[in-house]
């Protein structure tokens, strides 16, 4: 399974750049900004990583609450099975990423330096649980029929969004009587600077996305799936044009390179010029927005019956050669520690950020584990990684025009300083999606986003609060 | 020559009629508001008033009400001295107002469960973003990778409305003036992390406790900071009055049962177990037999 034989049917760079230029590009209206693209990885194939010794796996992979474990000390375990159990509403299921032996059932510090709940498991072989196939062999016959039943897979495989958010794909699914779903969008716009697994991901496994959305579009219900993709990404548009040709329900539709292209609420609005309302979901709009690699992981469930062990790693950074910047396959559980030395850490690495650079998290434990959705490992160098002082606000208005929710960051910034949290609150800042741009923009570099989000935690305290005393 | 005059004079009358009209407007405005005053008066209870002097007026928010000036309505209105604390206002003078009994309370005071020093506790990595300990706290467990201990950001300084409380830039913790806290438990509030615990003041501000806050295993809490708490147990074995107990891996000084021994103090292996206001080791020692003898 793991050394799958790469297909490299890949076209001629300048063939699928002319390709795309005839193409009519869409992109969402209201602010964004242009970060440098650094897609250093974009043509380095995706390697398997070795496997670890000893893997350990959070329960808390997802948005939401815990998995409660299901195995106990000393129980052995085969790759796929299931050893965390999803019990309340947002949840998903863990499955074990590695053969062996249940060493500990107990906390392990992630990538903040938190406790959360784990379970060790110490490898042994790689023996896979037999109700998975493991084989390469593209099945292109839907396996399960029915709406119902492809859901309930998809929650039994533990599949989340895996575009970084890593919401339990399976509720966004499950609609309500009055909701309905007539257009499934698909999100392979990856506008974070040097993230490249899902560029890779589509070049690799097209055909596989391609029958993941075919099932996704049963499951929803809605006649047809659109793929918004960024234009810097000419390979992988030509193979998804080339594709989609056997697939009358799938569309691709290529977008201006621009960040937060990929943002649920942006590409809603890029693509199908629908506005999600304040505090809405895109069904709201009938929409339903994807992962493309979370339809692959949807395609390796239902037609391989395969949870979701492994992820997308792309390692890459400034301050590494750029022959080192690599796309890796790994298990969950490997420690981060083996991944970045693998490729060695260079000298002026001054912060090493998991999940891209605009809302990627800098890691502050490296003794960590990889989880679900983990995208990239970006080694920042000295000079990128230290914050320039902060300079007094020049009412200058440029955060005000890149805000693609068309929000006032700094006034949300000044708000959250004076703790005026009924301010804040009118003025919209639980809608912030934290992109960053306005931080990114800001020419006296101040924290916008920091502030805004203690304001967001507290304002949405409040709000719930008050939601209970009613 | 009478151009000039002319113009004079009539500078004076316009002076002199501005100032009539706006002196009799005046007059009638008093006339009509005092009328008006007379017949809408609110009655407010006079010792509102004098309650709201007797409280620290800071406005901190601590006792529950909005500010100092709700809370002495609300002592006033109900009638019940127990309705709200402060334990920054003169009691008894509010009691002799209300011509209630005053209850005895306890002067208390806010104290640091963290003794993670920049040599205690080495940093492990650098933060540089928003100055909070709000926003550090949702972010990661601290540049000292304890994820109890303080995260030295002053959330508790820009809390405290007395000046009690400051970082002090050798430890980059918080350090209490026991002279102008009153323990509010603003600071209290503040802390993301439950560093700060609002205690009894003591015999002479003397107060034992135990400077540690993390829950984690000895092993792994002594991996991130030299002197954390480690929950052997040993101070719980030593002290005579069974004030301390072990909870989580943690040890909690009871300051309700200590009686301020120090016995605890040279047991404890980590030297987790801090003291305050004792006077120099000297007299320490004729204290110490004191204690053993009424035990």
């Amino acid at each position: 399974m793991e050394n799958e034989n790469i297909i490299e049917i890949e076209h001629k760079l300048e063939d699928s750049i002319k390709f795309v230029k005839g193409m009519k590009r869409k992109t969402f209206s209201m602010g964004g900004v242009h970060p440098d693209g650094n897609k250093f990885a974009h043509s380095a194939p995706v390697e398997t990583f070795p496997l670890p010794d000893e893997a350990v796996v959070y329960m808390t992979q997802h948005l939401g609450s815990p998995a409660t474990p299901v195995v106990k000390k000393g129980d052995k375990v085969k790759v796929g099975q299931l050893i965390g159990k999803a019990e309340s509403f947002v949840c998903a299921n863990i499955h074990a990423p590695v053969s062996g032996v249940v060493t500990k059932v107990d906390t392990a510090r992630d990538i903040t330096g938190y406790h959360r709940p784990a379970i060790f498991i110490k490898r042994e072989g790689d023996e896979w649980d037999e109700s998975i196939d493991t084989s390469l062999d593209i099945i292109r016959d839907i396996k399960l029929k029915t709406k119902e039943e492809i859901i309930e897979r998809i929650k039994d495989r533990g599949v989340v969004g895996l575009g970084g958010a890593c919401f339990p794909t399976h509720i966004k699914y499950m609609l309500k009587p009055d909701q309905k779903c007539d257009v499934l969008i698909v999100n392979a716009a990856e506008c974070e600077p040097y993230i490249s697994t899902d560029n890779r991901v589509i070049i690799e496994r097209c055909e596989q996305c391609m029958i993941g959305i075919e099932i996704a579009l049963i499951a929803s219900g809605a006649p047809k799936a659109i793929i918004g993709i960024e234009a810097n990404k000419p390979q992988a548009i030509k193979m998804l044009v080339e594709t989609a040709k056997r697939y009358p329900n799938i569309e691709v539709q290529p977008l201006n390179i621009k960040y937060p292209q990929g943002a649920e609420k942006q590409l809603i609005k890029a693509i199908t010029g629908r506005s999600v309302p304040n505090g809405g979901l895109p069904i709201a709009v009938g929409c339903i927005v994807n992962n493309i690699t979370t339809m692959y992981a949807i395609y390796l469930a239902v037609q391989k019956n395969k949870p979701i062990v492994q992820t997308y790693t792309t390692v890459s950074g400034r301050s590494l050669p750029e022959e080192q910047c690599k796309n890796y396959r790994l298990r969950i559980g490997t420690p981060i520690l083996d991944v970045l030395n693998s490729v060695g850490i260079p000298d002026d690495t001054g912060k090493i950020i998991s999940g891209g650079p605009m809302m990627g998290k800098a890691i502050s434990n490296l003794e960590a584990y990889t989880a679900k959705g983990m995208s990239s490992l970006l080694f920042m160098n000295d000079e990128e990684s230290a914050r320039k002082e902060a300079q007094p606000c020049l009412r200058c208005g440029k955060c005000v025009s890149v805000c693609p929710m068309g929000l006032e960051p700094y006034m949300l910034h000044t708000f959250t300083d004076l703790k005026r949290w009924d301010d804040a609150e009118s003025y919209g800042i639980m809608n912030c999606i934290e992109c960053g741009s306005c931080s990114f923009i800001c020419p006296s570099n101040r924290p916008i986003l920091d502030m805004i989000r203690v304001g967001k935690a507290k304002v949405g305290g409040i709000i719930r609060a008050r939601a209970v005393k009613q | 020559m009478r151009c000039i005059i002319s113009r004079r004079n009539m500078a004076t009358t316009t002076i002199i009629y501005a100032a009539l009209t706006v002196g009799v407007t005046g007059m009638v405005a008093a006339v009509i508001l005092y009328f008006v005053s007379k017949v809408f008066y609110v009655e407010e209870d006079p010792r509102i008033d004098l309650v709201q002097d007797c409280l620290p007026n800071a406005n901190c928010g601590g006792c529950g009400f909005a500010g100092c000036r709700a809370m002495a309505e609300a002592i006033v209105t109900t009638n019940d001295l127990n309705v709200a604390y402060c334990p920054g206002s003169d009691l008894e003078k509010i009691a002799e107002i209300m011509s209630l009994n005053a209850v005895a309370h306890e002067p208390q005071v806010s104290v640091v469960r963290c003794n993670g020093t920049c040599e205690n506790a080495p940093a492990r990595s650098f933060y540089d973003s928003a100055l909070t300990c709000a926003f550090a706290n949702t972010l990661f467990a601290g540049e000292k990778a304890c994820p109890y201990g303080c995260l030295g950001c002053g959330d508790c300084v820009s809390a405290c409305q007395f000046d009690a409380i400051k970082i002090d830039p050798a430890t980059h913790l918080p350090v209490v003036d026991d002279g102008l806290c009153v323990g509010c438990k603003a600071c209290a509030n503040a802390c993301p992390r439950n560093v700060i615990e609002i205690r009894d003041k003591g015999k002479n501000g003397r107060r034992v406790f135990v400077a540690c806050h993390n829950n984690e295993k000895g092993a792994v809490a002594k991996k991130h900071c030299a002197v954390a708490c480690i929950g052997c147990g040993k101070c719980a074995r030593v002290c005579p009055f069974e004030a301390i107990t072990i909870d989580n891996s943690l040890a909690y000084i009871d300051y309700k049962k200590c009686k301020a021994c120090r016995k605890c103090v040279d047991e404890c292996p980590s030297g987790a177990i801090l003291t305050a206001n004792f006077p120099p080791k000297k007299a320490v020692v004729v204290e110490k037999e004191e204690v053993v003898a009424e035990a």
